[in-house]
C-alpha cells in the first residue's frame, strides 16, 4: 500500500500558488497567509477565466433557446454538472441537483423527503458536531412533526461515541444527517460505518460533505448514501452555487422544493406537471455561470489529485499539530491523531481571546477565522464561547504553519 | 521582540496603554448584592458575555459591578464604563453612551464631551479596525438597554 502511495506523484505547492493572483496580495503590508479555508478558498485563474470567458462569450438563458448562444450556454452548465457528478462517482448526472449552497441542499431534504416521510413519534438523528445548517432544519422539522431528534455526541477526544449507536438509531429513526468531517474539530467521522447502521434500520443517510469532498477522494456509490452535499466556494469554486447529490429512485419520488420555471412539463391555468430530473428540483433561470466556474474548479482539482490533496493537507496537519502543541499557551481540540482529521485545527489561547490573537495575526497578515465557527452549542461544550481556527488546502506550505506558530508568539509577547 | 514588534506596531492605535491597563485589571469587577439593576448582555458573534449591575438612588447610579469574558477591548471597554458612570446622574450616563456611540462611529464628540469622557477617548482607536467596534460597543449597549428597562 504504502509503496504505491509512494510512486503517485504529488503537486509542487509553488507551481499552485503561482494560479492563485489573490496569493500575491499583501495584507497590512504582509505576504498574506491564507488559513481559512474551512469558510471559503480561494480561487484559481482557472476558475476566473471560466466565469469571464462565460459572460464575455456565451452568456445566454439555458434550456429555453434555439439560438447558437442558448445551446451553447446549456451544453456548457450540463457539461459541468456532468463534471461534478464524476467528481463524486455519481451514477447519472441528474442525481446531481444545483442548489445555492449546503444550506440550501440540507434544508431541500429537510422540506421534501423528510417531511413527506417523518411523522409524530419518529425520530431523526444528528451529531453533536453538526454546523448550524445541519441542526435548526432539523429542530424546526422535529418541532413540527413531533418527532423526535436525537443527538449522537462526541467525547473531548473529538471522536463520535458510538457504543450505544443501536440505541440512538433505532427502528424509529427515519434519517441520518450528520457531517462527514467537522468544521471545527476536524473529525472525519465513521459515515460508512453509520451508513450502514442506517440502512439496517430502513433510514436514509444525509451527509453533509462540505469539508469533505473539497478535501478527499468521496465517491457516494462505494459510501451507498442516500443523500450527499458540498458547496462549490470550499473547493475553489465561486459563491453562491452547491450541489445536493440524491440516490435516483429517492429524488424521483420527492416533491419539488420550489415552483416556477424550467422545474415543470406542462402548465394548464388549474395544474401542472413537475420536469424530470434534476431540473424538477431548479426552479428559475439556475446560476449558469458559477456552474461552469464549478466545472472549471473540479477540472483543477481533478488535475492535482484528489488521492494528493489529501495527502497534501495530512503532512500539513501532522506538521500543523506538532508545531502548535509546542506552544504551551494554546490547547487544540479534536483529535488527537493527524490520521483521524482534516486540515482544520481549532485552538484557544490560556490568556489571550480569539478575536485579539486574530487581529493580531492579521496585522502579519494572516488569516484565520474566530468565532464560534457556526458550530455553538459543540463550542461551548468545550466550556468556551469562541475559538480560533487555522484551516488549510491545497496552497498552503509549511512555512505558512511556521509564520502562524511564530504570529502567535508575537501576538502573546505583545498582550503579555 | 525578536524585530517582530514592527509588525504589530499598529495595533498599538487600538491597544493603547490605558485600554491594556484596564484589560488587565478591570474596575468595578466585583460582583453587587442586591443590585437594582442586573442584565446580561452578550455578543453571539463573538461569544463575548458581560454581567452589568446597577445601584441606584436618587436618580443616580451609585454602584457598578460589571464582569465578564471577552476579548481586550470588551473588557476595558466595560471597566472604563464602570469607571465613569458611578456617581453620574441617568441623564448624564445617557449622554456618555451617546457620546461613546458617537466616538466609535467617528462622528463629532465635542471638547466638552470630551472632557467628560477622559481615558474613554482611548477607545477610538478601534475605529481603524471596525470589525471590533461592536466589541467596544458591547456593555454601552447593555446599559442604556438596561436604565431604559429601569425608568420604564
Amino acid at each position: 500500500m504504502n509503496d504505491i502511495e509512494n510512486l503517485i506523484p504529488t503537486f509542487d505547492v509553488e507551481d499552485v500558488r503561482a494560479d492563485f493572483p489573490i496569493l500575491n496580495r499583501k495584507i497590512n503590508g504582509m505576504d498574506l497567509v491564507y488559513l481559512d479555508n474551512a469558510a471559503t478558498t480561494q480561487k484559481p485563474r482557472h476558475v476566473i477565466d471560466a466565469l469571464t470567458r462565460y459572460y464575455e462569450e456565451t452568456n445566454a438563458n439555458v434550456h429555453r433557446g434555439v439560438h447558437t448562444l442558448s445551446v451553447e450556454a446549456t451544453d456548457a452548465y450540463e457539461l459541468a454538472r456532468e463534471k461534478v457528478a464524476g467528481f463524486i462517482n455519481a451514477p447519472r448526472p441528474e442525481t446531481v441537483i444545483w442548489t445555492r449552497n449546503t444550506s440550501e441542499s440540507l434544508n431541500l431534504v429537510a422540506a421534501t423527503w423528510a417531511e413527506e416521510h417523518v411523522a409524530k413519534g419518529d425520530n431523526i438523528v444528528i451529531t453533536a458536531m453538526e454546523h448550524h445548517s445541519n441542526i435548526v432544519p432539523w429542530q424546526q422539522l422535529a418541532t413540527k412533526k413531533q418527532a423526535e431528534l436525537r443527538y449522537i455526541v462526541a467525547g473531548k477526544d473529538g471522536v463520535l461515541e458510538l457504543s450505544n449507536i443501536s440505541n440512538i438509531i433505532d427502528s424509529n429513526t427515519k434519517i441520518v444527517s450528520m457531517t462527514h468531517v467537522s468544521n471545527v474539530l476536524g473529525t472525519v467521522n465513521p459515515v460508512d460505518e453509520l451508513t450502514r447502521r442506517a440502512h439496517q434500520v430502513g433510514a436514509v443517510m444525509l451527509i453533509d460533505a462540505a469539508q469533505s469532498v473539497p478535501h478527499m477522494p468521496v465517491d457516494v456509490q462505494a459510501m451507498d448514501v442516500d443523500f450527499l452535499c458540498f458547496s462549490a466556494h470550499k473547493m475553489l469554486g465561486p459563491t453562491g452555487i452547491g450541489v445536493l447529490y440524491g440516490k435516483y429512485d429517492l429524488l424521483n419520488d420527492m416533491s419539488p422544493f420550489m415552483f416556477g420555471g424550467d422545474m415543470i412539463l406542462e402548465v394548464t391555468y388549474e395544474d401542472a406537471k413537475w420536469n424530470d430530473l434534476p431540473y424538477k428540483f431548479e426552479a428559475g433561470t439556475p446560476n449558469i455561470a458559477d456552474a461552469i466556474a464549478t466545472g472549471a474548479a473540479v477540472d483543477y482539482l481533478n488535475n492535482l489529485g484528489m488521492e494528493n490533496i489529501w495527502r497534501h493537507e495530512q503532512e500539513l496537519t501532522a506538521y500543523a499539530l506538532a508545531q502548535m502543541s509546542a506552544l504551551p499557551s494554546l490547547t487544540i481540540i479534536g483529535p488527537k491523531d493527524p490520521t483521524l482529521r482534516g486540515g482544520v485545527i481549532s485552538f484557544m489561547h490560556d490568556s489571550i481571546h480569539p478575536h485579539d490573537l486574530g487581529t493580531g495575526l492579521d496585522q502579519l497578515g494572516i488569516a484565520i477565522r474566530t468565532g464560534h465557527h457556526c458550530a455553538m452549542p459543540l463550542v461551548r461544550s468545550y466550556d468556551v464561547v469562541a475559538a480560533a481556527r487555522a484551516s488549510f488546502y491545497i496552497y498552503n506550505s509549511k512555512h505558512e504553519i511556521d509564520e502562524l506558530v511564530n504570529g502567535i508568539s508575537e501576538t502573546e509577547g505583545y498582550f503579555a | 521582540m525578536m524585530g517582530g514588534t514592527s509588525g504589530l506596531s499598529d495595533l498599538d492605535e487600538m491597544y493603547e496603554a490605558i485600554i491594556l491597563d484596564h484589560y488587565r485589571s478591570p474596575r468595578n469587577s466585583a460582583p453587587l448584592d442586591d443590585p437594582d439593576v442586573d442584565l446580561e448582555v452578550n455578543n453571539p458573534f463573538c461569544g463575548d458575555e458581560f454581567h452589568i449591575q446597577l445601584k441606584v438612588s436618587q436618580g443616580s447610579v451609585s454602584q457598578v459591578g460589571i464582569n465578564g469574558r471577552g476579548c481586550a477591548i470588551s473588557q476595558a471597554s466595560a471597566s472604563l464604563l464602570a469607571e465613569l458612570v458611578e456617581g453620574k446622574s441617568y441623564a448624564d450616563v445617557k449622554a456618555a453612551v451617546d457620546s461613546v456611540r458617537r466616538l466609535l462611529k467617528g462622528e463629532e464628540v465635542t471638547e466638552e464631551e470630551q472632557d467628560i469622557l477622559g481615558d474613554i477617548e482611548a477607545l477610538g482607536g478601534v475605529r481603524k479596525f471596525p470589525v471590533r467596534i461592536k466589541c467596544a460597543l458591547l456593555s454601552w449597549v447593555g446599559l442604556d438597554d438596561a436604565l431604559t428597562d429601569h425608568l420604564n
